[in-house]
Protein backbone atom coordinates (compact mmCIF):
# COMPACT_ATOMS: atom_id res chain seq x y z
CA UNK A 1 0.00 0.00 0.00
CA UNK A 2 1.04 3.47 -0.93
CA UNK A 3 2.42 5.93 1.82
CA UNK A 4 -0.36 9.04 2.81
CA UNK A 5 2.17 11.23 1.49
CA UNK A 6 2.18 9.58 -2.11
CA UNK A 7 -1.23 9.71 -2.43
CA UNK A 8 -1.44 13.53 -1.10
CA UNK A 9 0.87 14.36 -3.68
CA UNK A 10 -0.76 12.74 -6.70
CA UNK A 11 -3.80 14.04 -5.54
CA UNK A 12 -1.74 18.00 -5.49
CA UNK A 13 -1.05 16.92 -9.35
CA UNK A 14 -4.45 16.22 -10.15
CA UNK A 15 -5.44 19.64 -8.79
CA UNK A 16 -3.09 21.46 -10.39
CA UNK A 17 -4.21 19.67 -13.87
CA UNK A 18 -7.74 20.97 -13.24
CA UNK A 19 -6.42 24.15 -12.33
CA UNK A 20 -4.57 24.22 -15.99
CA UNK A 21 -7.38 22.60 -17.42
CA UNK A 22 -9.56 25.93 -16.48
CA UNK A 23 -7.54 28.21 -17.69
CA UNK A 24 -6.94 26.49 -21.28
CA UNK A 25 -10.59 26.60 -21.65
CA UNK A 26 -10.03 30.31 -21.85
CA UNK A 27 -9.30 30.68 -25.55
CA UNK A 28 -10.57 28.63 -28.24
CA UNK A 29 -6.88 27.38 -29.36
CA UNK A 30 -6.04 26.02 -26.03
CA UNK A 31 -9.38 24.72 -25.07
CA UNK A 32 -9.22 21.27 -26.25
CA UNK A 33 -5.56 21.01 -24.49
CA UNK A 34 -7.33 22.49 -21.24
CA UNK A 35 -10.28 19.28 -21.48
CA UNK A 36 -7.72 17.02 -22.29
CA UNK A 37 -5.54 18.36 -18.81
CA UNK A 38 -8.52 17.86 -16.59
CA UNK A 39 -9.27 14.68 -18.26
CA UNK A 40 -6.20 13.39 -17.29
CA UNK A 41 -6.10 14.90 -13.78
CA UNK A 42 -9.36 12.78 -13.53
CA UNK A 43 -8.18 9.57 -14.26
CA UNK A 44 -4.61 10.28 -12.61
CA UNK A 45 -7.11 10.59 -9.33
CA UNK A 46 -9.49 7.61 -10.34
CA UNK A 47 -7.08 5.46 -10.75
CA UNK A 48 -4.80 6.16 -7.65
CA UNK A 49 -7.69 5.76 -5.47
CA UNK A 50 -8.97 2.58 -7.42
CA UNK A 51 -5.01 1.27 -6.44
CA UNK A 52 -4.54 2.28 -2.81
CA UNK A 53 -8.36 2.06 -1.52
CA UNK A 54 -8.86 -1.04 0.43
CA UNK A 55 -10.66 -3.51 -2.08
CA UNK A 56 -13.38 -5.35 -0.48
CA UNK A 57 -15.59 -3.80 -3.22
CA UNK A 58 -13.99 -4.13 -6.08
CA UNK A 59 -16.59 -6.00 -8.18
CA UNK A 60 -19.41 -3.79 -7.49
CA UNK A 61 -17.12 -0.37 -8.07
CA UNK A 62 -16.07 -1.47 -11.60
CA UNK A 63 -19.18 -2.26 -12.20
CA UNK A 64 -20.71 1.43 -11.24
CA UNK A 65 -18.25 2.55 -13.11
CA UNK A 66 -18.41 1.21 -16.19
CA UNK A 67 -22.20 1.70 -16.11
CA UNK A 68 -21.32 4.81 -15.63
CA UNK A 69 -19.23 5.60 -18.07
CA UNK A 70 -21.77 3.81 -21.05
CA UNK A 71 -24.49 5.97 -20.13
CA UNK A 72 -22.91 9.01 -19.65
CA UNK A 73 -20.51 8.92 -22.71
CA UNK A 74 -23.40 7.38 -24.96
CA UNK A 75 -26.27 10.25 -23.88
CA UNK A 76 -22.93 12.87 -24.77
CA UNK A 77 -22.40 12.11 -27.91
CA UNK A 78 -26.18 11.08 -28.78
CA UNK A 79 -27.94 14.25 -27.31
CA UNK A 80 -28.77 17.20 -29.72
CA UNK A 81 -26.84 20.27 -28.66
CA UNK A 82 -30.17 22.17 -28.69
CA UNK A 83 -30.82 20.24 -25.68
CA UNK A 84 -27.46 20.57 -23.80
CA UNK A 85 -28.97 23.26 -21.20
CA UNK A 86 -30.89 20.14 -20.27
CA UNK A 87 -27.96 17.56 -20.31
CA UNK A 88 -25.91 19.81 -18.06
CA UNK A 89 -28.78 20.50 -15.21
CA UNK A 90 -29.18 16.57 -15.31
CA UNK A 91 -25.56 16.07 -14.53
CA UNK A 92 -25.05 19.24 -12.52
CA UNK A 93 -28.31 16.91 -10.22
CA UNK A 94 -26.22 13.90 -10.71
CA UNK A 95 -22.89 15.83 -8.62
CA UNK A 96 -25.19 17.16 -6.33
CA UNK A 97 -27.07 13.60 -5.81
CA UNK A 98 -23.52 12.03 -5.10
CA UNK A 99 -22.61 14.70 -3.03
CA UNK A 100 -25.32 13.65 -1.07
CA UNK A 101 -24.93 10.07 -0.96
CA UNK A 102 -21.15 10.14 -0.44
CA UNK A 103 -22.38 12.55 2.85
CA UNK A 104 -25.19 10.11 4.18
CA UNK A 105 -22.75 7.19 3.92
CA UNK A 106 -20.36 8.91 6.43
CA UNK A 107 -23.39 9.68 8.29
CA UNK A 108 -24.44 5.67 8.56
CA UNK A 109 -21.10 5.21 9.74
CA UNK A 110 -21.45 7.39 12.66
CA UNK A 111 -18.17 8.70 11.60
CA UNK A 112 -19.10 12.43 10.30
CA UNK A 113 -17.48 15.32 11.54
CA UNK A 114 -21.39 16.81 11.99
CA UNK A 115 -21.13 20.10 10.91
CA UNK A 116 -19.05 20.07 7.85
CA UNK A 117 -20.56 16.68 6.39
CA UNK A 118 -23.60 18.29 6.85
CA UNK A 119 -22.48 21.25 4.43
CA UNK A 120 -21.72 19.15 1.69
CA UNK A 121 -24.75 17.18 2.14
CA UNK A 122 -27.17 20.41 2.10
CA UNK A 123 -25.97 21.60 -0.99
CA UNK A 124 -25.91 18.40 -2.48
CA UNK A 125 -29.33 17.94 -1.98
CA UNK A 126 -30.38 21.39 -3.09
CA UNK A 127 -28.26 21.55 -6.39
CA UNK A 128 -29.88 17.50 -6.72
CA UNK A 129 -33.65 18.91 -6.28
CA UNK A 130 -33.06 22.23 -7.66
CA UNK A 131 -31.29 21.10 -11.06
CA UNK A 132 -33.98 18.57 -11.74
CA UNK A 133 -36.39 21.19 -11.74
CA UNK A 134 -34.20 23.46 -14.03
CA UNK A 135 -34.07 20.57 -16.18
CA UNK A 136 -37.81 20.25 -16.29
CA UNK A 137 -38.22 24.42 -17.04
CA UNK A 138 -36.32 24.29 -19.39
CA UNK A 139 -37.47 21.72 -21.43
CA UNK A 140 -40.76 23.46 -20.78
CA UNK A 141 -42.28 21.25 -18.75
CA UNK A 142 -43.26 23.26 -16.02
CA UNK A 143 -44.23 26.98 -15.38
CA UNK A 144 -45.50 28.48 -12.04
CA UNK A 145 -45.29 32.11 -11.77
CA UNK A 146 -43.73 33.84 -9.15
CA UNK A 147 -45.49 35.16 -6.37
CA UNK A 148 -44.97 36.52 -2.21
CA UNK A 149 -46.53 32.80 -1.25
CA UNK A 150 -43.34 31.34 -2.67
CA UNK A 151 -41.29 33.67 -0.69
CA UNK A 152 -42.47 32.99 2.39
CA UNK A 153 -42.32 29.33 1.67
CA UNK A 154 -38.54 30.00 1.15
CA UNK A 155 -38.39 31.42 4.27
CA UNK A 156 -40.30 28.96 6.38
CA UNK A 157 -38.19 25.56 4.71
CA UNK A 158 -34.62 27.33 5.25
CA UNK A 159 -35.65 27.69 8.87
CA UNK A 160 -36.21 24.54 9.46
CA UNK A 161 -33.67 23.50 7.54
CA UNK A 162 -31.20 25.56 9.73
CA UNK A 163 -32.99 23.88 12.49
CA UNK A 164 -32.24 20.49 11.73
CA UNK A 165 -28.84 21.21 11.27
CA UNK A 166 -28.26 22.76 14.55
CA UNK A 167 -29.95 20.31 15.91
CA UNK A 168 -27.98 17.53 14.17
CA UNK A 169 -24.77 18.63 14.99
CA UNK A 170 -25.57 17.95 18.64
CA UNK A 171 -27.23 14.86 18.72
CA UNK A 172 -25.98 12.98 15.62
CA UNK A 173 -28.83 10.99 15.26
CA UNK A 174 -29.97 9.66 11.88
CA UNK A 175 -33.09 10.66 11.65
CA UNK A 176 -32.70 14.11 12.36
CA UNK A 177 -30.10 13.51 9.63
CA UNK A 178 -33.17 12.67 7.06
CA UNK A 179 -34.99 15.62 8.26
CA UNK A 180 -32.42 17.72 7.51
CA UNK A 181 -31.81 16.11 4.02
CA UNK A 182 -35.33 16.15 3.27
CA UNK A 183 -35.82 20.05 4.59
CA UNK A 184 -32.88 20.87 1.42
CA UNK A 185 -34.63 18.74 -1.01
CA UNK A 186 -37.70 20.43 -0.59
CA UNK A 187 -35.52 24.15 -0.38
CA UNK A 188 -34.26 22.70 -3.57
CA UNK A 189 -37.33 22.83 -5.20
CA UNK A 190 -39.40 25.68 -4.04
CA UNK A 191 -36.32 27.82 -4.64
CA UNK A 192 -35.84 26.69 -8.37
CA UNK A 193 -39.55 26.50 -9.49
CA UNK A 194 -40.74 30.17 -9.38
CA UNK A 195 -37.70 31.34 -11.87
CA UNK A 196 -38.57 31.88 -15.06
CA UNK A 197 -36.99 30.81 -18.05
CA UNK A 198 -34.75 33.47 -18.92
CA UNK A 199 -33.00 33.54 -15.98
CA UNK A 200 -32.07 29.67 -16.69
CA UNK A 201 -28.39 30.84 -17.42
CA UNK A 202 -27.87 32.43 -13.80
CA UNK A 203 -28.91 29.74 -12.26
CA UNK A 204 -27.53 27.18 -14.17
CA UNK A 205 -24.66 29.00 -13.21
CA UNK A 206 -25.07 28.90 -9.73
CA UNK A 207 -26.42 25.20 -9.22
CA UNK A 208 -22.66 24.64 -11.25
CA UNK A 209 -20.88 26.69 -8.72
CA UNK A 210 -23.26 24.99 -5.83
CA UNK A 211 -21.99 21.31 -6.97
CA UNK A 212 -18.23 22.39 -6.32
CA UNK A 213 -19.23 24.14 -3.16
CA UNK A 214 -20.69 20.43 -2.32
CA UNK A 215 -17.90 18.41 -3.36
CA UNK A 216 -16.15 20.92 -0.99
CA UNK A 217 -18.03 20.10 1.60
CA UNK A 218 -17.64 16.79 1.45
CA UNK A 219 -13.71 17.59 1.06
CA UNK A 220 -13.77 19.09 4.44
CA UNK A 221 -15.37 15.80 6.23
CA UNK A 222 -13.46 13.16 4.73
CA UNK A 223 -10.27 15.79 5.00
CA UNK A 224 -9.40 15.57 1.05
CA UNK A 225 -7.61 18.61 -0.26
CA UNK A 226 -8.22 17.28 -3.89
CA UNK A 227 -12.09 17.82 -3.15
CA UNK A 228 -11.62 20.96 -1.33
CA UNK A 229 -9.37 22.19 -3.98
CA UNK A 230 -11.70 21.35 -6.79
CA UNK A 231 -14.59 22.02 -5.73
CA UNK A 232 -13.52 25.63 -4.62
CA UNK A 233 -12.43 25.73 -8.22
CA UNK A 234 -15.67 25.22 -9.84
CA UNK A 235 -17.71 27.04 -7.37
CA UNK A 236 -15.03 30.39 -8.25
CA UNK A 237 -16.50 29.59 -12.51
CA UNK A 238 -19.83 29.07 -11.81
CA UNK A 239 -19.95 32.39 -9.62
CA UNK A 240 -18.06 34.04 -12.35
CA UNK A 241 -20.20 33.22 -15.05
CA UNK A 242 -23.40 33.61 -12.48
CA UNK A 243 -22.32 37.23 -11.98
CA UNK A 244 -21.42 37.96 -15.94
CA UNK A 245 -25.01 36.51 -16.68
CA UNK A 246 -26.53 38.53 -14.08
CA UNK A 247 -24.69 41.76 -15.20
CA UNK A 248 -26.02 40.97 -18.91
CA UNK A 249 -29.01 40.87 -17.43
CA UNK A 250 -28.99 43.91 -14.76
CA UNK A 251 -29.80 41.43 -12.14
CA UNK A 252 -28.59 41.05 -8.63
CA UNK A 253 -28.12 37.48 -7.79
CA UNK A 254 -30.41 37.86 -4.80
CA UNK A 255 -33.71 39.19 -6.60
CA UNK A 256 -33.49 36.20 -8.97
CA UNK A 257 -34.63 33.78 -6.18
CA UNK A 258 -36.67 36.33 -3.92
CA UNK A 259 -37.87 39.28 -5.42
CA UNK A 260 -41.23 39.15 -6.03
CA UNK A 261 -41.84 40.41 -9.69
CA UNK A 262 -44.48 42.50 -10.75
CA UNK A 263 -44.71 42.13 -14.54
CA UNK A 264 -44.20 45.40 -16.44
CA UNK A 265 -47.44 47.15 -17.69
CA UNK A 266 -47.89 46.90 -21.50
CA UNK A 267 -49.59 49.69 -22.05
CA UNK A 268 -51.99 48.65 -25.00
CA UNK A 269 -51.44 51.25 -27.26
CA UNK A 270 -53.61 50.20 -30.49
CA UNK A 271 -52.77 52.78 -32.39
CA UNK A 272 -49.60 51.88 -33.29
CA UNK A 273 -49.26 49.63 -36.05
CA UNK A 274 -46.01 47.56 -36.76
CA UNK A 275 -45.14 47.24 -40.76
CA UNK A 276 -44.84 43.70 -41.95
CA UNK A 277 -42.99 42.56 -44.64
CA UNK A 278 -43.35 39.71 -47.21
CA UNK A 279 -40.68 36.91 -48.12
CA UNK A 280 -39.54 38.78 -50.80
CA UNK A 281 -39.04 42.15 -49.55
CA UNK A 282 -37.12 41.03 -46.93
CA UNK A 283 -34.84 39.05 -49.14
CA UNK A 284 -34.56 41.92 -51.48
CA UNK A 285 -33.19 43.83 -48.63
CA UNK A 286 -31.07 41.07 -47.76
CA UNK A 287 -29.03 40.85 -51.07
CA UNK A 288 -28.70 44.31 -51.63
CA UNK A 289 -27.29 44.78 -48.12
CA UNK A 290 -23.63 45.70 -47.95
CA UNK A 291 -23.72 44.15 -44.06
CA UNK A 292 -26.29 42.33 -42.61
CA UNK A 293 -26.23 41.14 -38.85
CA UNK A 294 -28.34 38.08 -37.65
CA UNK A 295 -29.13 38.33 -33.95
CA UNK A 296 -30.38 34.51 -32.51
CA UNK A 297 -32.32 34.49 -29.50
CA UNK A 298 -33.64 31.13 -27.96
CA UNK A 299 -36.35 31.33 -30.63
CA UNK A 300 -33.56 29.95 -32.92
CA UNK A 301 -32.73 27.17 -30.73
CA UNK A 302 -36.45 26.42 -30.30
CA UNK A 303 -37.45 26.08 -34.16
CA UNK A 304 -33.63 24.40 -34.68
CA UNK A 305 -32.95 26.94 -37.13
CA UNK A 306 -29.66 27.60 -36.52
CA UNK A 307 -28.40 25.42 -40.18
CA UNK A 308 -30.76 27.35 -42.05
CA UNK A 309 -28.99 30.40 -40.75
CA UNK A 310 -25.61 29.19 -41.81
CA UNK A 311 -26.98 28.68 -45.35
CA UNK A 312 -28.85 32.11 -45.44
CA UNK A 313 -25.37 33.69 -44.86
CA UNK A 314 -23.60 31.59 -46.93
CA UNK A 315 -25.38 32.65 -49.81
CA UNK A 316 -25.58 35.91 -49.13
CA UNK A 317 -21.72 35.74 -48.59
CA UNK A 318 -21.16 33.93 -51.56
CA UNK A 319 -23.89 34.56 -54.15
CA UNK A 320 -24.48 38.46 -53.08
CA UNK A 321 -20.95 39.66 -51.58
CA UNK A 322 -22.83 40.59 -48.49
CA UNK A 323 -20.55 40.91 -45.32
CA UNK A 324 -22.33 38.64 -42.51
CA UNK A 325 -21.98 38.71 -38.90
CA UNK A 326 -23.96 36.83 -35.92
CA UNK A 327 -24.29 39.23 -32.74
CA UNK A 328 -24.59 36.96 -29.32
CA UNK A 329 -25.81 38.91 -26.11
CA UNK A 330 -24.50 37.09 -23.33
CA UNK A 331 -28.04 35.87 -21.80
CA UNK A 332 -29.15 34.28 -25.66
CA UNK A 333 -30.89 30.78 -24.85
CA UNK A 334 -30.79 28.99 -21.45
CA UNK A 335 -27.51 28.61 -20.51
CA UNK A 336 -24.21 31.00 -20.93
CA UNK A 337 -22.77 30.63 -24.21
CA UNK A 338 -25.39 28.15 -25.53
CA UNK A 339 -26.11 30.10 -29.52
CA UNK A 340 -22.09 30.31 -29.62
CA UNK A 341 -22.28 26.53 -29.36
CA UNK A 342 -24.72 25.50 -31.99
CA UNK A 343 -23.83 28.12 -34.35
CA UNK A 344 -20.82 26.32 -34.66
CA UNK A 345 -22.08 23.35 -34.68
CA UNK A 346 -24.31 24.45 -37.80
CA UNK A 347 -20.42 25.02 -39.51
CA UNK A 348 -20.90 29.51 -38.68
CA UNK A 349 -17.19 29.90 -38.59
CA UNK A 350 -16.67 31.38 -34.86
CA UNK A 351 -14.44 34.05 -36.28
CA UNK A 352 -17.72 35.27 -37.81
CA UNK A 353 -19.23 35.57 -34.19
CA UNK A 354 -19.45 38.14 -32.14
CA UNK A 355 -20.34 39.03 -28.93
CA UNK A 356 -21.75 42.10 -27.20
CA UNK A 357 -19.33 44.55 -26.81
CA UNK A 358 -17.72 43.77 -29.93
CA UNK A 359 -19.99 43.94 -32.00
CA UNK A 360 -22.11 47.30 -31.06
CA UNK A 361 -20.40 49.85 -32.89
CA UNK A 362 -21.37 47.60 -35.72
CA UNK A 363 -25.07 48.09 -35.89
CA UNK A 364 -24.51 52.20 -36.91
CA UNK A 365 -22.62 50.84 -40.49
CA UNK A 366 -25.27 47.98 -40.84
CA UNK A 367 -27.73 47.80 -43.30
CA UNK A 368 -30.00 44.94 -42.03
CA UNK A 369 -29.72 43.72 -38.63
CA UNK A 370 -31.71 40.15 -38.81
CA UNK A 371 -33.42 39.60 -35.23
CA UNK A 372 -34.77 35.99 -35.19
CA UNK A 373 -36.34 34.52 -32.03
CA UNK A 374 -35.04 37.16 -29.79
CA UNK A 375 -36.98 40.04 -28.32
CA UNK A 376 -35.45 41.38 -24.99
CA UNK A 377 -32.45 41.82 -25.60
CA UNK A 378 -32.76 44.23 -28.80
CA UNK A 379 -35.37 46.24 -26.63
CA UNK A 380 -33.98 49.81 -26.57
CA UNK A 381 -36.24 50.98 -23.54
CA UNK A 382 -33.65 49.01 -21.85
CA UNK A 383 -31.79 52.54 -22.76
CA UNK A 384 -34.07 55.00 -22.88
CA UNK A 385 -37.52 54.49 -20.75
CA UNK A 386 -36.92 54.71 -17.08
CA UNK A 387 -40.09 53.13 -16.24
CA UNK A 388 -39.21 49.95 -18.43
CA UNK A 389 -39.04 46.77 -16.05
CA UNK A 390 -35.50 46.08 -18.67
CA UNK A 391 -34.50 49.34 -17.61
CA UNK A 392 -30.53 49.20 -17.32
CA UNK A 393 -30.39 46.12 -19.07
CA UNK A 394 -27.30 45.96 -22.03
CA UNK A 395 -28.89 45.26 -25.25
CA UNK A 396 -27.98 44.44 -28.55
CA UNK A 397 -28.30 47.88 -30.31
CA UNK A 398 -29.98 46.68 -33.74
CA UNK A 399 -32.07 49.93 -33.44
CA UNK A 400 -28.99 51.64 -35.32
CA UNK A 401 -29.18 49.77 -38.17
CA UNK A 402 -30.93 50.94 -41.05
CA UNK A 403 -33.29 48.19 -41.06
CA UNK A 404 -34.76 46.02 -38.70
CA UNK A 405 -36.29 42.57 -39.28
CA UNK A 406 -37.56 40.91 -36.97
CA UNK A 407 -38.99 36.95 -37.61
CA UNK A 408 -41.22 36.29 -34.76
CA UNK A 409 -44.46 34.01 -34.16
CA UNK A 410 -46.13 37.51 -32.91
CA UNK A 411 -46.13 40.25 -31.87
CA UNK A 412 -46.32 39.74 -28.23
CA UNK A 413 -43.84 41.32 -25.52
CA UNK A 414 -41.01 39.31 -24.90
CA UNK A 415 -40.35 37.08 -21.67
CA UNK A 416 -39.76 40.59 -19.22
CA UNK A 417 -43.37 41.29 -20.42
CA UNK A 418 -41.85 44.74 -21.25
CA UNK A 419 -43.43 46.42 -24.74
CA UNK A 420 -40.99 46.76 -27.46
CA UNK A 421 -41.37 49.94 -29.02
CA UNK A 422 -38.98 48.87 -31.83
CA UNK A 423 -42.05 46.92 -33.27
CA UNK A 424 -43.78 50.05 -33.96
CA UNK A 425 -40.60 52.37 -35.43
CA UNK A 426 -40.52 53.28 -39.18
CA UNK A 427 -37.39 51.02 -39.72
CA UNK A 428 -38.33 48.04 -38.34
CA UNK A 429 -40.20 45.58 -40.35
CA UNK A 430 -41.41 41.89 -38.56
CA UNK A 431 -42.38 38.41 -40.31
CA UNK A 432 -44.45 36.36 -38.28
CA UNK A 433 -43.66 32.45 -38.51
CA UNK A 434 -41.78 29.99 -37.31
CA UNK A 435 -37.77 31.05 -37.42
CA UNK A 436 -36.70 27.93 -38.99
CA UNK A 437 -39.26 27.78 -42.00
CA UNK A 438 -39.03 32.12 -42.39
CA UNK A 439 -35.11 31.45 -42.70
CA UNK A 440 -35.45 28.57 -45.45
CA UNK A 441 -38.27 30.94 -47.60
CA UNK A 442 -36.24 33.77 -47.82
CA UNK A 443 -33.21 31.38 -48.90
CA UNK A 444 -35.74 30.10 -51.66
CA UNK A 445 -36.42 33.37 -53.03
CA UNK A 446 -32.55 34.25 -52.88
CA UNK A 447 -31.77 31.00 -54.82
CA UNK A 448 -34.29 31.56 -57.47
CA UNK A 449 -33.26 35.25 -58.86
CA UNK B 1 -5.95 23.39 13.39
CA UNK B 2 -6.42 20.64 10.39
CA UNK B 3 -9.90 22.50 10.06
CA UNK B 4 -8.15 26.07 9.57
CA UNK B 5 -5.21 24.97 7.44
CA UNK B 6 -8.20 23.51 4.97
CA UNK B 7 -10.12 26.39 5.13
CA UNK B 8 -6.87 28.45 4.28
CA UNK B 9 -6.64 26.17 1.12
CA UNK B 10 -10.00 26.08 0.11
CA UNK B 11 -9.70 30.46 -0.09
CA UNK B 12 -6.31 30.47 -2.10
CA UNK B 13 -8.60 27.19 -4.18
CA UNK B 14 -11.30 29.93 -4.78
CA UNK B 15 -9.04 32.97 -5.46
CA UNK B 16 -6.76 30.27 -8.35
CA UNK B 17 -10.44 29.65 -9.69
CA UNK B 18 -11.68 33.48 -9.72
CA UNK B 19 -7.97 34.31 -11.50
CA UNK B 20 -7.99 30.89 -13.91
CA UNK B 21 -11.52 31.59 -15.19
CA UNK B 22 -11.98 35.51 -15.14
CA UNK B 23 -10.90 36.19 -18.78
CA UNK B 24 -12.90 33.27 -20.88
CA UNK B 25 -14.33 34.49 -23.67
CA UNK B 26 -18.15 34.13 -24.04
CA UNK B 27 -17.98 31.47 -26.76
CA UNK B 28 -16.65 29.21 -24.69
CA UNK B 29 -19.26 29.66 -21.99
CA UNK B 30 -20.77 26.40 -22.64
CA UNK B 31 -17.76 24.15 -22.61
CA UNK B 32 -16.39 26.09 -19.85
CA UNK B 33 -19.21 25.22 -17.52
CA UNK B 34 -19.94 21.80 -18.79
CA UNK B 35 -15.98 21.10 -17.65
CA UNK B 36 -16.48 22.25 -14.55
CA UNK B 37 -18.89 20.60 -14.07
CA UNK B 38 -17.34 17.25 -14.95
CA UNK B 39 -14.68 17.90 -12.86
CA UNK B 40 -16.94 18.78 -10.07
CA UNK B 41 -17.43 14.70 -10.05
CA UNK B 42 -14.64 14.69 -8.10
CA UNK B 43 -16.32 13.88 -5.59
CA UNK B 44 -16.19 10.34 -6.84
CA UNK B 45 -12.68 10.13 -4.73
CA UNK B 46 -14.77 10.28 -2.05
CA UNK B 47 -17.29 7.88 -2.90
CA UNK B 48 -14.62 5.35 -3.11
CA UNK B 49 -13.36 5.53 -0.30
CA UNK B 50 -16.52 4.92 1.54
CA UNK B 51 -17.22 2.29 -0.62
CA UNK B 52 -14.26 0.91 -0.01
CA UNK B 53 -14.73 0.58 3.65
CA UNK B 54 -18.43 0.03 3.72
CA UNK B 55 -18.55 -3.49 4.84
CA UNK B 56 -20.32 -6.22 1.81
CA UNK B 57 -24.20 -6.45 1.67
CA UNK B 58 -25.27 -3.43 3.45
CA UNK B 59 -26.87 0.39 3.09
CA UNK B 60 -23.81 1.82 3.52
CA UNK B 61 -22.40 0.30 0.40
CA UNK B 62 -25.14 0.36 -1.48
CA UNK B 63 -25.40 4.09 -0.91
CA UNK B 64 -21.66 4.69 -1.90
CA UNK B 65 -21.80 2.27 -5.18
CA UNK B 66 -25.18 4.82 -6.14
CA UNK B 67 -22.93 7.90 -5.28
CA UNK B 68 -19.79 6.25 -7.26
CA UNK B 69 -22.61 5.39 -10.20
CA UNK B 70 -23.99 9.41 -9.97
CA UNK B 71 -20.41 11.06 -9.61
CA UNK B 72 -18.99 8.66 -12.90
CA UNK B 73 -22.14 9.95 -14.84
CA UNK B 74 -21.15 13.49 -14.08
CA UNK B 75 -17.66 12.53 -15.02
CA UNK B 76 -18.37 10.81 -18.16
CA UNK B 77 -20.82 13.05 -19.80
CA UNK B 78 -19.23 16.29 -18.99
CA UNK B 79 -16.01 16.04 -20.66
CA UNK B 80 -17.81 13.78 -23.30
CA UNK B 81 -19.94 16.82 -23.99
CA UNK B 82 -17.64 18.94 -23.40
CA UNK B 83 -15.15 17.02 -26.00
CA UNK B 84 -17.65 17.27 -28.35
CA UNK B 85 -18.49 20.84 -28.22
CA UNK B 86 -14.81 22.00 -28.12
CA UNK B 87 -14.03 19.99 -31.55
CA UNK B 88 -16.48 21.84 -33.77
CA UNK B 89 -13.87 24.79 -32.15
CA UNK B 90 -11.17 22.73 -33.13
CA UNK B 91 -12.12 21.71 -36.75
CA UNK B 92 -12.46 25.33 -37.74
CA UNK B 93 -8.77 25.93 -36.74
CA UNK B 94 -7.55 24.19 -39.46
CA UNK B 95 -9.70 25.49 -42.87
Amino acid sequence: MMPFESIFLIYLVSAICFILGLRGLSSPQTARRGNFLSMSGMALCLITTLIVAPGRNDVGILSALILAAVIGIYTAWRIKLTALPQMIALLNGAGGLSSLLVGTAQILRHQAHTFDTSVGIITGAVVFSGSLIAFLKIGGWYRLKRSNFSNILNILIAAALIFYWVRFSIDDSVTTACLMIASALILGITLTLPIGGADMPIVISLLNAASGFAAAGIGFSLTNILLIITGALVGAGGMILAFVMCKAMNKNIFKIFFASQTPAQSVADNSRQARTASISDVAFLLQNAQKVIIVPGFGMAAANAQYALFNLSSVLQKKYGVEVKFAIHPVAGRMPGHMNVLLIEAKVDYQQVFSMEEINPDFETADVAYVIGANDITNPAAQTDPSSSLFGMPILEVYKAKTVVFVKRSLAAGYSGADNPLFFTQNTLMLYGDAKQITEEIIADLGTK
Amino acid sequence: MIFLLLVNIFIFALLIGYYAVQNVTQALHSPLMSVSNAISGVVIIGALWMAAVADTFNVQELVSLLAVFFAGLNIFGGFAVSERMLKLFKKKDKD
